[in-house]
């Protein structure tokens, strides 16, 4: 938890508007749309796999002029309400905002970043369906996955030095990251990023999810349980981390839902590597 | 209620002698609540010939409702005559353009920019207001109803629900029956699939069992695997839809502005022959410029 200044906030609210996406969305979306018949699923399947993209179609169809009687959750149900071609300019518009930095002031490395969402994404749906059937829908959990972190690019876009100072701090000290941010910023990322995800009006349960993911004694939601647990499982595997390392004496996330061992859990998943892989190839990580 | 056609053409005006009975103005449609309210959906064309009419009435009092921003649907906006006198009050309704950030206020800008049009916006003399509609929230002129559902083209188009006094009619502007842009054998097909059925039943929901459904009917089925995704019916999908929604009538607008009057009468005329109407089964027919229905 903790406390934004209200002018803090309205910058914060302000800046996602500008937030430019990464550079490989951009540029297959420039690619895909120079053919007037692109196919509507390849274009989703980018938009879908870009956090900033995602989340900025989802703030639009959920804004107030549509009234949608749910909350749209997903890509896909996007492009059911506002057709693929709306989708289609709007993520030309997002395109020509500019594409997000490999390198920032903070020296946050957005490539690594967008790996462990997608990676964390992926993970967190199949675990729902393995493990939280009918608790949760496992596309809402994909999408918890990729927003878990955003609050990170936020601070590193708009809060450098004191997200660097923060950075610093979790490496110097051996603290994880949302400690070190509390204690510089005064919020911690899973709070900024749930800030943002309200006013946007999206589903109270994804909301929840990015804001309690690093809350330990929030109450559990099938959600929340695969969220952590993809969040983990990345982190154990990946070397691309941009927050918190593993540590080896971590304690296993809601072993209630997914048993004592969370190596066991995470050989449940198949093939790993691939999904690592299929990540890195879509941010062209070398 | 009252309603009455005005502009049936889809895309572009198509007049001449070929069109003569249907008519060539692209779309509008007037429509009347019991006690002379006037709505006007979309300003195509045949706005023109309506705003003529109008300066029979004076004042008018105008409630034009845009079902989407395309040029078919918006272009005789400026030559509504009633917008040049004063003493008229025009409200002009429409929705949000996601993609542009802009509301309804938008829809005549582009087209009075000074190369394109003599006079400005700040020189029509009637009384102009803006409304761009929040969903879901009914729009209430004296004792009629308008209720805007979100519908499916490559713009964002807003079909409308008309009531006055019990009686009721829908039109959809430019829409296509969503079609599922996965294969069956890719991962996103069934969630794909359920989502349009959702949409599909609100949408029935949105028409359900009005007197009168006008709707986009640009194509035939052999037309329409070349047109997919360009945001259109066809005869089929529009009777599909009428009898869904349980609808008393049908009118298939959006004529092909390729099409002649003879071709139409016979593609409609194929179409009610491999959809022979039973029990139950809504009225179908062409609209046609002129025609008036009184309900």
């Amino acid at each position: 938890m903790g406390n934004l200044t209200p002018e803090l906030e309205r910058k914060l609210g302000m800046a996602v508007e500008r937030m430019p996406a990464f550079p490989k969305s951009v540029q297959k979306i420039l690619e895909l749309t120079r053919n007037i018949n692109c196919l509507p699923k390849e274009l989703v399947a980018v938009i879908e796999k870009d956090p900033v993209m995602t989340l900025k179609i989802l703030r639009v169809v959920n804004s107030a002029f549509y009234g949608l009687p749910n909350k749209v959750t997903s890509v896909n149900q996007a492009v059911v309400y506002l057709g693929i071609n709306t989708l289609k300019n709007l993520a030309l518009s997002f395109a020509a905002v500019g594409i997000l930095p490999g390198f920032n002031a903070a020296g946050f490395d957005t490539q690594r970043y967008l790996v462990h969402s997608l990676t964390t994404g992926v993970l967190a749906r199949q675990l729902c369906q393995k493990y939280g059937q009918g608790q949760a829908d496992p596309g809402d959990c994909y999408i918890a996955g990729l927003l878990h972190d955003f609050g990170k690019v936020v601070f590193a876009l708009f809060l450098a030095p004191e997200f660097s100072h923060a950075m610093a701090l979790t490496e110097a000290r051996g603290i994880p990251l949302h400690e070190a941010e509390l204690e510089v910023i005064g919020v911690e990322h899973g709070y900024v990023g749930a800030m943002l995800a309200a006013k946007w009006q999206f589903a109270e349960p994804l909301v929840e999810c990015i804001r309690l993911h690093h809350v330990m004694d929030a109450e559990p939601t099938a959600m929340l349980d695969c969220l952590r647990m993809a969040d983990q499982i990345a982190r154990q595997r990946g070397q691309f981390i941009t927050g918190t390392p593993y540590r080896e004496d971590e304690a296993s996330v809601a072993p209630e839902r997914f048993g004592a061992d969370p190596a066991a859990v995470a050989a449940s998943l198949g093939d790993l590597d691939k999904i690592v892989a299929e990540a890195m190839a879509f941010v062209e990580v070398q | 209620m009252k309603i009455r056609f005005w502009g049936v053409r889809g895309s572009i005006a198509s007049p001449g002698p070929a069109t003569a009975r249907y008519g060539g103005n692209t779309t509008c449609i007037e429509v009347r609540g019991d006690d002379g309210e006037l709505i006007i959906l979309d300003g195509g064309t045949g706005i023109f010939p309506l705003a003529q009419a109008l300066l029979k009435e004076l004042p008018v009092k105008a409630n034009v409702f845009i079902t989407h921003t395309h040029w078919d649907h918006i272009q005789g906006l400026p030559f509504f005559t009633p917008l040049y006198i004063p003493g008229n009050t025009v409200r002009i309704h429409g929705a949000y353009d996601v993609v542009t950030g802009a509301g309804i206020e938008q829809v005549m800008n582009v087209q009075l920019q000074y190369s394109y049009f003599p006079v400005r916006e700040a020189e029509m003399r009637a009384g102009i207001e803006y409304e761009t509609l929040n969903l879901g929230e009914p729009v209430t002129i004296g004792g009629v109803t308008v209720t805007a559902t979100l519908l499916n083209h490559p713009v964002v188009n807003l079909g409308y629900r008309v009531e006055c006094k019990g009686k009721s009619m829908f039109f959809t502007g430019d829409h296509e029956v969503w079609y599922n842009i996965y294969e069956p054998e890719d991962e996103g097909f069934e969630e794909y699939a359920r989502l349009i059925a959702e949409k599909q039943e609100a949408v029935a929901d949105a028409m359900r069992g009005v007197d009168v459904l006008i709707a986009d009917s640009a194509y035939t089925i052999e037309e329409y695997p070349a047109k997919r995704g360009w945001g259109h019916g066809t005869f089929d999908s529009s009777l599909a839809m009428a009898r869904r929604a349980g609808v008393k009538r049908l009118y298939c607008t959006h004529h092909e502005p390729t099409r002649s009057d003879d071709d139409l009468e016979k593609v409609f005329a194929a179409a009610l022959a491999r959809n022979p109407l039973g029990a139950g089964d809504p009225e179908v027919m062409l609209a046609r410029e002129g025609l008036e229905i009184t309900l």
